[in-house]
């Protein structure tokens, strides 16, 4: 996998040189068009409150039914129209009991469903349910006619006038300046030798870098500098041989860390759970992933981002799918795996021995501390150099954190009297010592 | 001054008419080199798509594209579970409680797992378990992981599958029985309760069916004995802690004898206290590890011991079988027997002489001293075998009376000394088939090998004593296609059950649940004492009396390395320096001085450092062992030979493997006392043996050693004095000197290792578990021999000149003037006849003011407040200037990358053996010094477990695999700043000396005085 560079920026003003002109008419248009799509208010039919609807959905329904997709339970669009009010009350509260009742439709239900029985919901009042019908009832949102409008070719002129543009005109005129000034300067040289003007001609001293030669005092102070800078960054490109800070592989699949610890809170260590155990942070394994993405097969249209479109983040969830062999249809796995190879981004020596548990559960070290702002990144990169020098000045800058903690009672008794202090950095407690980190 | 010589090119140039002179004279060659062939045609050259600036071109791009290449870095792929299983979270280990049972080793042992692969072997410590797993036990988990092992079974050397194997054992077995024709199971001694069961309804459903088992290494004469008293085919146990007096006639009761398992209540009455230790006397002809630990040891031939034990009997009974005089050592003998029934209750006798006779008499002695020691209510269940039955299928094989043999966990045709005759047997059956991990001498002969698995693999029940009810369960799914010879009876009962659930069914659990059991590996239960019925003592004594030598004795034994052979694959064992001699990847006979002397053996060392050796020729009865290396060995009783069984195979082995001799040719009719001639044959061997020098040289103050009653008499000046050291030319002690400021260590954790040399029984147990802790490199035979060893952990053993150590130091300072003190100290490098011996457990001492880190250019060994001497290995350059400036001698130096390196083909080399590494401990390059780290894996593990669970750290957490491997309890380890632990009670004890303590290292490992039983 190579290193994505900042070829990315160059490209992205060549593309908009290119395309400022040509397509600026488009993304007006557009915009238009998002202005126009119809907002879907549209009165439900059945007398509810969409809103609050909405809300009791998401709380109760929504870890099994999906409104236009089937999940572990039927697709719940227009329901209400499907079947008589009064069944689907009786259903909802308690559908086992309808079923067990002999109920030939609750029954059917049941049998097409293959046989997955619903929970009950007695706490849910008719009113609670009528407005649940009215959200279920909702017209399909026009809006969604937006996904279908072409991302990709928008992506590099997308904002409108952006500072590219103007950038790349002002070049652009900047250019045609410089080669105005060529050529008026010729014309004028050429009507000065038609009239047999005679430029007056300089008098020839001894060029500067001659005479930058002749004086050897200059000569070896610049020397001495040359070799210095060249020292300098000999030294600096030696050290960063080996040390992937900044690090960015491509991966099997495009997993966003924003999406789920940034838009969605989710906690580091819900699947990185090994981190509070083990010197190990794990990669989550697949089935963590499917613990919410069996439910969540398509991301919602406001994840999709101008670089990025909803039809590619579906088509990571689709990756996952496969590798894990979840057949989407049928709401089962097929058995038919293909583990994830992900390329490996925090890659620490054989020879250095790091626990996370150590640094995650005793010291409650933030995962960003290391890691950096992962929640903000869409590909995850290598943040911090993990040199040994980065290591060790954590270490002393670092309080141990012996609060509540048995361990550290009698050994930070002592050892604070010792050095006079009432913090003890972790160098202090030993955290610097070799084989500490390497055996 | 010039030379006027002529060269001449040729005879051509003496001729002035030849043309070729004149040619050569103007051009370099005779003929025109033909270039025109291939450059003179034009046409061809300039139609050639590749011209020479093209190739060069491609030269240069191509090299330019691979050195662009080569200069990103690697990408690794990181590739995790689909479906995580519960119980493994990567990076932390697991632990089973399983047993082995391999027909040679049993024993109750925990299996540390690492994603879900074994990597090391643990004692199960539980109370009542039988723990006490030795050095072939650690090792087996290496064993698993043997490339060689057996894949796929074979139906006539061809890959087969198991339908066609149980169809074909099935069809086989219905053919016997039809035809009323003989079918033999013949099997180790698996001592599982639920495979007799299995074996019992086979024998239901096919009544021609005959069970033999058969041990590799025979008690048969044992179990006969006890069988004919108690009415059980059994061994007596015995709890060596409840006696004072210990005889043991020929009996390596710390090494295999019985199945061995007795270090650890050994060690407990070994250690004085109150002013009381047991007493421990040997009679025996090898020098044994047994013998070695001994107070007393009196060398006998096999015929003298015989005389011996009558002694006893005599003594302790008050009969009076007459015997013959034993010459030298009578008077130790009957001192012994006073002794031995002074104790009453309190002694116990053990006897290892391969006699029915003998091992009767010593069923009588213990139970005329009604021994507290001598347990048969817990009798050992381990050996079963019989060597008439084994003869008699030999000898009804030969006749072709045997239609079917099925054979598992046996290897008969190498450890049968009538193998020839019993291959020849074999080819008579209808069908043989041989059960087997490897494609060994056996599988290699029979006309089925059934592939199966390890028993880290396997399902299984095992009754170590009559007390104990061991379960063994897998720890890793088979790695092949293998199946449990359990199975295969089962199918052949057609029963469908799988072996796990008939197993669960079946299990006696004595209230335990079965999750219980299986957790804690066992189910002990208590089993009455079984009566002795009445036997005819007198006539086995009045027969060992008549017992008489004819030539020389030959003493078969096991070595705590190899044992019976069947781990002889294991570069770990082989590499494991045998205790006594010192010696690795050999066995050899081992002969006294005197008779070498006679016969002109020798050894000698050569400029190299390493030790050569004569050969010698071993004849036993009609069968001679050609080419046996020879060892002189200090305390062989003269008159007889030790030689060591398990060498010698071939079959399955890596080459490098394939070393020493088979003993087993000479193990006629399953008896190990034979009567041999032994004479000398031409060449040299060479050994690969790690210590050459043999005594302390009076060097008192490395093994500091004394007698129990200076010991309870003296003040501990005496018998462990303080070493005085010059300072402005007064004497002062050498503790209250010092180059260095004292690092303050009082705070935080201090670890301390305690090494008491009178419990090391020298088992070796250790050396092999630092093996798998810390993926110690395995270096091969010729490495070994040039002392470039790796071992991290090494047991020294010291003879002494005199009959004693204290012998030497007396002799040593008795010495006066130049030549008589050179004439003492060259007479002093030889041990002497019957030498005392200690063994010494030597590692890093992780020194507080170590030589090793001030010498180091690069700061890579440096010093830790823990105590903990650490070695930064990616830092080290390998300048050795640490190893030079180590008095110990203890750090070890990568002279070659010794993983994926096919010149070091053992375990690194291929990807099966390395999953036995552990992830937790780097694996170490080429040109990288290297040392005991004190574990540093284990006590960094146990801080941080104490620190995310928020509690102070308890007695006992703190291990080295070194310690927690201790059955004997040798090696404690420790915080010593935890005032209330065992370690810090033992560092203040009196008995407790530092290794060369005068020269002010300050050591964190330390040693307690020796102390030997003079009453």
């Amino acid at each position: 996998m190579k290193k994505v560079g900042n070829h990315k920026s160059f490209s992205r003003i060549f593309f908009s040189l290119a395309l400022t002109l040509s397509l600026s008419l488009v993304s007006y248009s557009q915009d238009a068009a998002m202005a126009d799509a119809p907002v879907a208010d549209a009165a439900p039919a059945t007398g509810g409150d969409a809103a609050k609807g909405k809300e009791l959905f998401n709380a109760n329904c929504a870890a099994c039914h999906k409104l236009d997709a089937k999940a572990t339970g039927p697709a719940l669009r227009n329901v209400a129209e499907k079947y008589e009010k009064e069944w689907l009350y009786k259903w909802i509260h308690n559908s086992a009991d309808l079923i067990k009742s002999g109920d030939a439709l609750a029954v059917k239900v049941y049998e097409e469903n293959g046989k997955v029985a619903m929970s009950a919901f007695p706490q849910l009042s008719t009113a609670d349910i009528d407005n649940i019908l009215a959200y279920t009832s909702e017209p399909l949102p026009v809006a969604a006619v937006a996904a279908a409008v072409p991302g990709t070719e928008a992506q590099g002129g997308g904002s409108g006038i952006s500072n590219n543009i103007i950038l790349g005109a002002l070049a652009l005129v900047l250019m045609m300046l410089v080669v105005m000034l060529f050529l008026v300067g010729n014309v004028l040289n050429k009507i000065a030798k038609a009239n047999g003007i005679e430029a007056p001609v300089k008098e020839k001293s001894l060029p500067l870098w001659k005479a930058f030669a002749k004086n050897q005092f200059l000569m070896v102070v610049t020397a001495i500098l040359f070799l210095l800078v060249s020292a300098y960054f000999a030294y600096g490109y030696l050290m960063q041989i080996g040390v992937d800070q900044g690090y960015e592989p491509i991966q099997p699949i495009h997993y966003s860390h924003r999406i789920h610890a940034g838009d969605n809170g989710i906690d580091c260590k819900y699947c990185h759970s090994a981190a509070r155990v083990s010197k190990h942070s794990n990669i989550p394994s697949l089935n963590v992933c499917m613990n919410c993405h069996k439910n969540i097969a398509e991301v919602a249209e406001t994840t999709a981002t101008e670089e990025y479109s909803k039809a590619f983040y579906d088509e990571q969830i689709d990756k996952l799918y496969t590798a894990v062999g979840w057949d989407e249809s049928t709401q089962s796995y097929t058995g038919k795996t293909s583990p994830v190879k992900w390329v490996r981004i925090h890659n620490l020596p054989d020879f250095v021995y790091f626990n996370h548990s150590q640094h995650v559960s005793v010291a409650g070290v933030e995962c960003q501390t290391c890691h950096g702002p992962v929640q903000e990144y869409e590909i995850q990169k290598q943040f911090a150099p993990l040199t040994m020098g980065w290591c060790i000045n954590c270490h002393r800058e670092t309080n141990v954190k012996v609060e509540d903690n048995e361990y550290y009672t009698k050994i930070h008794e002592e050892l604070s009297k010792k050095y006079g202090v009432k913090q003890l950095t972790a160098a202090q407690m030993g955290g610097l010592e070799c084989g500490k980190c390497h055996y | 001054m010039a030379s006027n010589k002529k060269y001449w090119k040729s005879v051509e140039e003496l001729d002035e008419n030849s043309s070729i002179v004149e040619t050569l004279r103007s051009n370099e060659f005779v003929e025109q080199i033909p270039v025109d062939e291939f450059l003179g045609d034009k046409e061809n050259l300039s139609s050639s798509s590749t011209s020479r600036r093209d190739f060069l071109k491609y030269v240069g791009f191509s090299t330019a594209a691979a050195s662009l290449a080569a200069c990103e870095g690697p990408v690794v792929k990181s590739i995790p579970y689909v479906l995580q299983p519960e119980q493994i979270i990567p990076g932390v280990a697991d632990y089973y409680a399983t047993t082995i049972a391999d027909g040679f080793d049993f024993a109750n042992i925990l299996i540390k797992t690492r994603e879900g692969r074994p990597i090391k072997v643990e004692n199960n410590n539980l109370e009542g378990a039988r723990s006490g797993a030795n050095a072939r036990v650690h090792a087996s988990v290496l064993s698993l992981y043997d490339s060689l092992r057996l894949k796929k079974s074979k139906i006539d050397q061809k890959d087969s599958d198991w339908n066609a194997v149980n169809a074909k054992i099935k069809s086989s077995l219905e053919d016997a029985k039809a035809k009323g024709e003989s079918v033999v199971v013949l099997t180790n001694t698996s001592a599982s309760p639920s495979t007799d069961t299995l074996l019992a309804n086979l024998i239901t459903k096919y009544p021609n069916v005959k069970h033999v088992v058969y041990d590799a290494v025979s008690e048969s004469n044992a179990l006969d004995a006890f069988q004919a008293v108690y009415g059980v085919r059994a061994l007596a146990n015995y709890d060596f802690s409840k006696a004072d007096v210990i005889v043991s006639v020929g009996a390596d009761f710390l090494g295999d004898w019985q199945g061995g398992g007795f270090d650890s209540s050994y060690a407990k009455g070994r250690i004085p206290k109150n002013g009381k230790m047991s007493k421990h006397i040997q009679i025996e002809a090898n020098m044994s590890l047994a013998g070695a630990k001994a107070d007393k040891r009196i060398p006998l031939t096999i015929a003298n011991q015989k005389q011996a034990l009558v002694k006893l009997y005599n003594v302790v009974s008050g009969a009076s079988v007459g015997t013959s005089k034993i010459d030298k050592y009578e008077a130790d003998v009957l001192k012994a027997a006073q002794q031995l029934k002074a104790a009453g209750s309190k002694g116990v006798l053990v006897c290892g002489l391969d006699d029915v006779d003998a091992q009767m008499l010593t069923l009588a002695i213990n139970n005329q001293l009604n021994s507290e020691a001598f347990n048969t209510s817990n009798a050992i269940l381990t050996r079963k075998g019989n060597a008439k039955e084994v003869n008699q299928l030999v000898s009804d094989l030969k006749a072709g009376k045997v239609h079917t043999l099925l054979m598992s966990g046996v290897n008969p045709v190498y450890t049968l000394s009538n193998s020839k005759e019993f291959v020849e047997g074999l080819k008579k059956t209808k069908l043989s088939v041989a059960f087997s991990m490897k494609e060994d001498e056996t599988a290699k002969v029979a006309s089925i090998a059934a592939a199966t698995p390890h028993y880290l693999e396997s399902w299984g029940d095992v009754a170590i004593t009559r007390g104990n009810y061991s379960i063994q369960q897998p720890t890793i799914n088979p790695l092949f296609d293998t199946k449990q010879f359990q199975e295969v009876l089962l199918s052949l009962t057609d029963n469908a059950t799988s072996y796990h659930d008939y197993l669960k069914s079946n299990a006696p659990l004595n209230g335990k649940t079965w999750n219980k059991a299986v957790h804690d590996g066992f189910v002990a239960s208590e089993a009455s004492a079984l009566t002795a019925t009445s036997a005819d003592y007198a006539a086995s004594a009045s027969k060992l009396a008549s017992a008489k030598s004819s030539g020389m004795d030959l003493v078969l034994y096991t070595k705590v390395g190899l044992g019976d052979g069947q781990q002889a694959n294991n570069p770990w064992l082989q590499e494991f320096p045998d205790p006594i001699t010192r010696v690795s990847w050999d066995n050899y006979v081992t002969v006294s001085k005197k008779d070498a002397e006679k016969l002109e053996l020798e050894n000698w060392n050569v400029a190299n450092g390493g030790l050569n050796g004569s050969y010698a020729d071993i004849k036993v009865g009609n069968t001679t062992l050609k080419n046996v290396p020879v060892i002189i060995q200090p305390g062989q009783a003269v008159g007889t030979v030790g030689l060591a069984f398990g060498y010698g195979k071939k079959e399955s082995m890596k080459s490098e493997m394939q070393v020493g001799v088979n003993a087993y040719e000479l193990y006629a009719n399953l008896n190990s006392n034979l009567s041999a001639s032994i004479s000398k044959a031409s060449g040299e061997h060479e050994f690969a043996c790690v210590q050459l020098q043999k005594t302390l040289m009076g060097r008192g103050d490395i093994i500091k050693e004394t007698t129990l009653s200076t010991f309870v008499k003296e003040n501990s000046e005496v018998w462990n004095p303080t070493p005085m050291v010059s300072l402005d030319h007064k004497e002062v002690p050498a503790t209250s000197v010092d180059l260095w400021e004292s690092f303050d260590r009082s705070t935080g954790h201090h670890f301390n290792l305690s090494i008491d040399l009178n419990a090391c029984t020298g088992c070796g147990a250790c050396v092999i578990a630092c093996h798998a802790e810390n993926n110690v490199p395995v270096v091969g035979k010729s490495e070994v021999r040039r002392s470039r060893d790796m071992h991290w952990l090494r047991i020294d053993r010291y003879y002494s000149h005199e009959e004693t150590f204290a012998g030497d130091v007396e002799l040593k300072e008795n010495a006066h003037g130049l030549t008589s003190v050179i004439g003492t100290l060259k007479d002093m490098e030889d041990p002497s006849e019957n030498p005392q011996i200690a063994f010494q457990p030597i590692m890093c001492q992780h020194c507080n003011h170590a030589p090793c880190e001030t010498v180091c250019p690069v700061a890579a060994t440096s010093h830790s407040r823990q105590g903990q001497n650490h070695m930064a290995y990616n830092r080290c350059v390998g300048t050795r200037y640490c190893a030079n400036n180590c008095p110990y001698k203890v750090r070890r130096f990568n002279w070659f990358l010794y993983n994926k390196n096919s010149e070091f083909d053992y375990h690194m080399n291929d990807d099966l053996g390395r999953m036995v590494l552990n992830p937790d401990v780097n694996v170490r390059s080429r040109g990288v010094m290297e040392k005991c780290s004190m574990c540093i894996q284990m006590t960094q593990k146990t801080i941080l477990d104490a620190k995310r669970d928020g509690r102070q750290i308890k007695d006992g957490e703190f291990q080295t695999a070194c310690s927690s491997a201790c059955s004997s309890g040798a090696m404690v380890f420790g915080d010593v700043n935890d005032k209330e632990s065992q370690i810090a009670e033992l560092a203040e004890d009196k008995r407790m000396y530092h290794l060369l303590e005068h020269i002010g290292t300050k050591p964190n490992v330390f040693y307690h005085v020796k102390v030997t039983n003079d009453k």
